[in-house]
């Protein structure tokens, strides 16, 4: 069962990027047929291959779900492979909304990127801690996990918006942010490759080193250390001395998989640039063209606003119903909860903006952008960097 | 303030923007306006009109949306900021908050601490800004929703020219046919539009109720921050922890002597890679995963009045296996599983022994939460305890003491009487040590072994505001989704000049309204209104 799961993942993660090139294609076919409305047949069989490409990662959902005994939410890998799929299924119900191919090309790759690397994350199968013994594990996770899926649709909206408006042919602060979050998606790629080439190299080494309790203690490294642990002692031979000791406070090897993946994504944006010879958002630009502006910035809102209210339920209510139940109280400042409340009244100020300050088109669709980079906050950094109760899903 | 009277008849308060019956611009300045602000219908607000007073000062500061946002970016910022270190109330409790942060953390984490913002949360300012957005609610919404309704109520199925001129979408036709406005008619209706008739001209409207969505929703964030100020009611809110040994049973604390819990006993289970060969992997690499905690709890109430000193009679109300996510409930009670602590010594056997001969004259066994003053061994025999510590430790000017009640370090000082020694000897005793103050003894009292039982820790919860913040939350979903999920949509068909004029406008989802407006007017003679925004700006292109 555990074998049909993976593959069935497997199997959805190539058709996403097989629809995504058929994205590509029903952007650039359309040039020919100026003027006509509606998908063209490329852009037909762009959808068809997402929605396959869907129910297969349903079925990998639904069968993991079999064999663990539990819904597959429970630890990071888990979750943000659901999140991607949820980005998916969002995408395909705003699709037959809006009816727009072009969605597609700029969701798509973000679906692939975020489950490309929820599958850096281990990917065993975990049993459930007794807090986490509760239906309302399936219940909050999932639709926290739809609302932010929803949301993130804004962010793909927002950023169709930007590449389209923002003039490229001279460079300023817009353009420099518009490529900085070009170059963020980028270094998540860099992330993916460097860690899928060191895993492929099986590299591991052992350190022997000193924490911050003055304890000694080892860890294992699997990407060669450019930051090592502090007082590190490299006890696997043959391996990499690291070149920078880190104090106590820091754990190093985290530092390390930062540094490399800024390494693999400098590479990965310099071979980009040197065979685009411009910016990233400026080679997107021609793909553009033909979207009209005004209607990206209404399918931009009409996902916060459709995505608000899941958000709401299933990130604070539902997740204040189980806090009461597990952890006796339905608010308790823990710091994931603090992230919730804080995308909650980022997007409260984006819809009070909006309605009445008449925060519309660009601006708008910054705030898009910013509200992506706080749920993709919540869900790295929080889990990874800042210790609280949610940090079980490590 | 004088009202004002609109050629229409209609008599409009003070402030007014727009004719609240047939949109009549009045505001000078939007008249020049090629498109009408169509916000909260150009009714006359209370924040628009007045600015003289104090009252109308703080008045306007609170119902303004600028200040409002400006509320939440600065309470997003602050809530932020607490998450960079963890707050006292997550810090381990194995040092004061002051040297932690600063031994943790560094300089850093000293101004962490100095700034207050190791308990951020409940800091004066920021329940300050808490407050402020409670007053921005009710203030703001206030300001908006009353001359809003009046508006809506007022207004006529005719409109003003320049209104309908002035919407964003607008169109005129000519040599329309009556059928043709017949089957529009007909057609708004099947698409559940509310169509109001007068002089031949139309106003189709639906989803009105979704412009109460905002107000509805803040309604119920009013009742969820009032529900969250309750909690500093005496009485309302009950945050007490109870350890309890397996075997031993208790008062619940706050229940006035009502309600005693038994802790039958404490089980902690890990997962067994062997049994549950799914996870075999994952715990592996974690070393160990648990898997419950669970107190087989008993529930007991007291009959009869409390006399002070006698044991209470008790009678027993239920047994529930107390785990994590299934609290026992009880009147307005829950009692949580929240801690623990495996093998905490119970009991210490001794054998009252001759140091010389290794012959034993029996053995006591002394229950550590509950030592008695002398055990008679018989035949002359006794062992006297004259001073227990159950958590020893040596003072700083030498003498023996005891940190806590709980037996972590128990030590005794005994008295042992024997037939040889009438008058006793003394000797001290602690884990691993003895000391025999008054010179060499005969006897000694030899460690024979400990007892050990499970101690589990309770959470005692009673939360008299849950329903208050409840029905807030409720109420909240209600009016976000009612204001997120419809829209107000309205469509105007209108004889003027001779000619059939089309106007709508809709709160919000433009692209919805104008797939809707086209489908009605399809292979009519009508023509289908322009999107006068997207012919601005073609016009400002240059396209």
């Amino acid at each position: 069962m555990v074998t049909i799961s993976s593959n069935l993942l497997y199997i959805a993660f190539v058709l996403y990027l097989v629809a995504t090139l058929f994205f590509g294609g029903a952007i650039k076919a359309k040039k020919d047929i100026e003027g006509k409305k509606g998908t063209n047949r490329w852009g037909k069989i762009a959808v068809f291959l997402t929605i396959i490409g869907f129910i297969s990662q349903v079925g990998y959902f639904i069968t993991r779900w079999i064999a663990a005994g539990h819904a597959p939410v429970s630890n990071l890998f888990e979750f943000t492979t659901f999140f991607g799929m949820c980005l998916v299924g969002a995408f395909i119900v705003i699709y037959y909304i809006y009816r727009t191919p072009l969605l597609g090309l700029f969701t798509m790759p973000v679906a692939i990127l975020v489950i490309a690397y929820a599958s850096m994350f281990p990917r065993d199968i975990s049993p459930l801690i007794p807090a986490l013994q509760s239906d309302w594990l399936h219940i909050h996770v999932t639709t926290a996990a739809l609302g932010e899926a929803i949301l993130a649709i804004s962010f793909a909206a927002g950023l169709i918006y930007l590449v389209k408006v923002i003039d490229q042919s001279k460079a300023s602060k817009r353009t420099f942010w518009l490529e900085t979050v070009m170059f963020a998606l980028v270094t998540t790629l860099g992330f993916v490759l460097v860690s899928t080439l060191f895993s492929s190299l099986d590299y591991k080494a052992e350190f022997n080193w000193v924490d911050k309790n003055d304890q000694a203690v080892t860890m294992e490294y699997t990407m060669p250390a450019i930051t090592g642990p502090h007082e590190g002692e490299l006890l696997t031979k043959g391996k990499f001395e690291p070149l920078v000791e880190m104090p106590a406070l820091i754990n190093a090897k985290k530092m390390n998989s930062v540094i490399w993946s800024f390494i693999g994504g400098f590479i990965l944006y310099g071979l980009i640039r040197l065979i685009l010879r411009k910016r990233i958002s400026a080679a997107l630009q021609p793909l553009v063209k033909n979207i009209n502006l005004d209607f990206v910035d209404e399918i931009s809102y009409r996902s916060v606003l459709i995505g608000f209210p899941v958000f709401t339920l299933g990130a604070l209510i539902f997740a204040m119903i189980w806090a009461q139940i597990a952890w006796t109280r339905f608010w308790g400042w823990d710091p994931k909860e603090v992230w919730a409340l804080i995308t909650w009244l980022f997007y409260a100020a984006f819809l009070h903006l909006r309605l009445s300050k008449g925060w519309h088109g660009e601006k708008s669709a910054w705030l898009a952008v910013i509200g992506f980079v706080i749920i993709m906050f919540n869900l790295v950094a929080v889990n990874l960097v800042i210790a609280g109760l949610h940090s079980y899903a490590g | 303030m004088k009202d004002v009277k609109c050629e229409c008849g209609h008599v409009n308060p003070h402030g007014t923007v727009l004719c609240e019956a047939c949109g009549k611009v009045f505001d000078e300045q939007s008249k020049d306006k090629s498109l009408l602000d169509m916000r909260y219908e150009g009714s006359a607000r209370r924040s628009q009109t007045y600015n003289k007073t104090i009252v109308d000062k703080i008045w306007n500061f609170f119902s303004s949306v600028k200040v409002g946002v400006w509320l939440i970016i600065v309470t997003l910022i602050a809530s932020a900021a607490g998450t960079i270190l963890p707050q006292e109330m997550y810090i381990p409790p194995t040092m004061p908050a002051e040297e932690y942060y600063e031994d943790q953390y560094g300089w850093f984490g000293k101004l962490y601490y100095e700034l207050g913002f190791n308990n951020l949360y409940s800091s004066w300012w920021y329940l300050v800004l808490i407050a402020m957005i409670g007053i921005s609610l009710v203030i703001c919404s206030l300001d908006r929703v009353v001359p809003l309704y009046k508006a809506l109520k007022a207004q006529r199925v005719t409109r003003h020219e320049g209104f309908l001129k002035r919407q964003r979408l607008f169109g005129t036709s000519g040599n329309v046919d009556v059928q043709d406005i017949a089957t529009v008619k007909q057609r708004l209706k099947t698409k559940r539009y509310h169509v109001r008739e007068e002089n031949g001209d139309l106003l189709a409207e639906k989803g009105r109720f979704s412009r109460w969505g905002p107000y509805v929703n803040h309604v119920g964030l009013i009742i969820f921050l009032i529900g969250g100020m309750l909690r500093f009611v005496p009485g309302m809110y009950i945050d007490k922890v109870l350890w309890l040994r397996e075997g031993e049973t208790k008062v619940v604390p706050e229940t006035d002597g009502q309600y005693y819990v038994t802790n039958e006993k404490f089980i902690l289970e890990n997962y067994d890679k062997d049994k549950d060969k799914t996870f075999e992997a994952a715990i592996d690499r974690a070393g160990m995963v648990v898997k419950n905690y669970q107190t087989n709890a008993v529930l007991y109430k007291r009959v009869g009045p409390a006399i002070p000193g006698e044991k209470p009679e008790l009678e027993k109300v239920k047994e529930h296996k107390i785990k994590v996510n299934q609290p026992l409930k009880f009147e307005k009670f829950a009692l949580y599983q929240v801690d623990y602590k495996l093998d905490e010594l119970n009991t210490m056997s001794f054998s009252l022994t001759n140091k010389a001969s290794g012959e034993t004259f029996g053995d006591i066994k002394i229950n550590l939460y509950d030592p008695k003053p002398k055990y008679d061994l018989g035949n002359g025999y006794h062992v006297e305890v004259l001073s227990f510590f159950p958590d020893f430790e040596f003072a700083k000017n030498g003498e023996p003491t005891t940190k806590s009640r709980i037996p972590n370090n128990p030590a005794f000082v005994f008295k042992m009487t024997s037939p040889e020694v009438p008058d006793g000897e003394t000797s001290f005793v602690a884990i691993q040590q003895t000391i025999e103050p008054l010179g060499d003894n005969q006897y000694k009292m030899a460690f024979k072994g400990i007892e050990t039982k499970n101690v589990t820790a309770l959470t005692v919860r009673k939360d008299l505001t849950l329903w208050i913040i409840i029905l807030g939350g409720i109420i909240f979903m209600i009016g976000v989704i009612q204001g997120a999920y419809w829209n107000h949509r309205r469509i105007w068909v209108q004889n003027k000049n001779g000619e059939i004029w089309v106007a709508a406008h809709t709160n919000k989802n433009w692209y919805g309204l104008k797939r809707e407006i086209e489908s009605v007017l399809s292979e009519t003679k009508i023509n289908i209104p322009a999107d006068q925004i997207q012919n601005e700006k073609v016009d400002k292109e240059g396209i």
